[in-house]
């Protein structure tokens, strides 16, 4: 079966015209508030705002290593739960073969799981 | 016979084709010109949509966090300030904005295309009633998850490039929430596929025809509900979660160096978000724009048919999104760390094990 978006229009076109339509969107509310709004120039106003005092140092500066790890951490658990979707719709299909095939599949997700805690990954420090 | 009758005059498909019949037929357009002013139609559409949405629900949100404070919010322009937040964004439309800089100049523009174009795809695909739908992927639901994670680039790219150390930790933290809380948002849309046995969003509202599928799938159904509304809060950026935009800490967070309508483009996008999620929970669990069936009670369901189909849609959108803002008026903040360890140590698991649940509950027939 396949299913057509409004107007009976292919719906990757529908995705496309939604996707210009936001681009649309950003576009011409830039170009009007270009138009209408006040400019003035101050070498102040170009500073980064960090508490009204001076900044100090690099701003694009290192930071935590910890927001990486969950990073990675998400990767590999969406990339298999990716996997879970064609199973679920053909699940009733499929019936016990496929239950086995995915029983296997699921039991390494939960061992990687298991072993990311079990190692402290999933401790913020 | 009256029945039906009134559920055909609501289909919008008749508008649609109507459309199309004026364009092709009365007025004898070859069909890609009928095509084009369609797309057109269809984008303007969405536009005012879309903007008039985010607009009502800067007010709404502001109205209740008012009822919650014992206050009664904005009330000068218009009645009730009903035209609050269009005297907000005309006035959000002239402030200037202010070159910076260190930006990465390239970056710091494109965030915002990023925010917007990812909240405007996933707001297309939500079912709004009966025939009145823009996209209808067959893999719908996958669509709407794999599009809105688009959101979370847009955040990272304008913490990054504003070349400030606030809005790079308030960036990070919220790409560290948003892909953690996406992992609870995919196991319980997955949990809901495996009920519906389609991610077709057509299927998955037919499908919910007679009972909704928050009473359809017993246990997990509503476990799944939960973890879901959880999730959503968290995707969103919203209070208890919304530690990435902390003002105690970081005083605006990802977006402390917009100014102007370019900060704008985020607050638009964050309240439309927040209607996405509420939209995605009425549509996997209270059957997107079905009316309210209760099995047996035919006179009561014939009534609920009566009402059209869109309004069924954007009140149960308006009720989910009132409990998503009450959590916010509601609850402390919470701490990083205590953050990833909700999504992390009791979300995923308790998910997972749910998945197994739901899977057993349908292979084995049980009934909880």
């Amino acid at each position: 079966m396949t299913s057509l978006g409004i107007f009976g229009a292919e719906n990757g076109v529908m995705a496309l015209v939604a996707l210009l339509t936001g681009a649309g969107l950003v576009f011409l509310a830039l170009w009007i508030a270009g138009l209408i709004s006040p400019k003035s120039y101050n070498r102040q106003k170009g500073e980064p705002y960090e508490c009204g005092i001076p900044t100090r140092g690099e701003s694009m500066s290192q930071f935590k290593v910890g927001y990486y790890l969950f990073a990675i951490l998400f990767l590999m658990f969406d990339v298999e739960t990716v996997f879970l979707y064609p199973w679920a719709v053909k699940m009733r299909a499929w019936g016990a073969d496929g239950l086995l095939a995915i029983a296997i599949f699921f039991a390494i997700i939960v061992l990687g799981l298991v072993y990311a805690w079990r190692k402290g990954a999933l401790e913020w420090k | 016979m009256i029945l039906t009758d009134i559920t055909e005059t609501l289909n919008f498909a008749n508008v649609t084709s109507a459309i199309d019949n004026l364009l092709e037929q009365t007025w004898g357009l070859p069909s890609w010109a009928a095509t084009t002013i369609e797309c057109v139609l269809v984008g303007v559409g969405l536009l005012l949509v879309y903007a008039l949405l985010a607009l009502f629900y800067i007010l709404y949100e502001r109205k209740i966090c008012a009822y919650i404070q014992c206050r009664v919010g904005p009330v000068r322009v218009g009645p009730w300030g009903l035209l609050q937040s269009f005297a907000d964004m005309f006035k959000i439309l002239i402030k200037e904005l202010i070159d910076l800089k260190n930006v990465d100049k390239f970056l710091f523009a494109l965030a915002p295309y990023l925010v917007i174009i990812a909240s405007m795809m996933a707001f297309a695909v939500l079912p709004w009633g009966r025939g009145l739908q823009i996209i209808d992927f067959n893999i719908g639901i996958f669509f709407l998850v794999a599009v809105s994670s688009i959101g979370v680039l847009g955040i990272l790219l304008a913490g990054w490039s504003s070349a400030n150390k606030f809005t790079l930790i308030g960036a990070m933290r919220s790409g560290a929430q948003m892909v953690s809380y996406e992992l609870s948002i995919g196991l319980s849309v997955l949990t809901m596929v495996c009920l519906s046995g389609t991610m077709s969003i057509t299927g998955i509202v037919e499908g919910q025809n007679r009972l909704w599928y928050l009473f359809q799938g017993h246990i997990p159904a509503i476990i799944a509900f939960v973890i879901y509304l959880i999730a959503a809060t968290a995707e969103t950026n919203r209070g208890p979660f919304d530690l990435p935009e902390a003002e105690s800490e970081l005083t605006a967070g990802y977006h402390t160096e917009y100014s102007g309508i370019h900060f704008g483009f985020f607050y638009l996008a964050e309240y439309l978000n927040l209607f996405v999620v509420s939209g995605v929970a009425s549509l996997l669990f209270l059957g997107g724009w079905q009316p309210l069936h209760i099995p047996g009670w035919e006179g009561f369901n014939d009534v609920m048919n009566h009402v059209p189909s869109i309004v069924w849609f954007l009140i149960k959108c308006f009720v989910i999104s009132y409990i998503i803002i009450w959590f916010k008026w509601t609850f402390p903040r919470l701490r990083i760390d205590s953050l990833l360890k909700l999504e992390w140590k009791y979300l995923l698991p308790i998910n997972l094990f749910n998945l197994v649940l739901m899977a057993m509950i349908i292979f084995c027939g049980w009934t909880l």
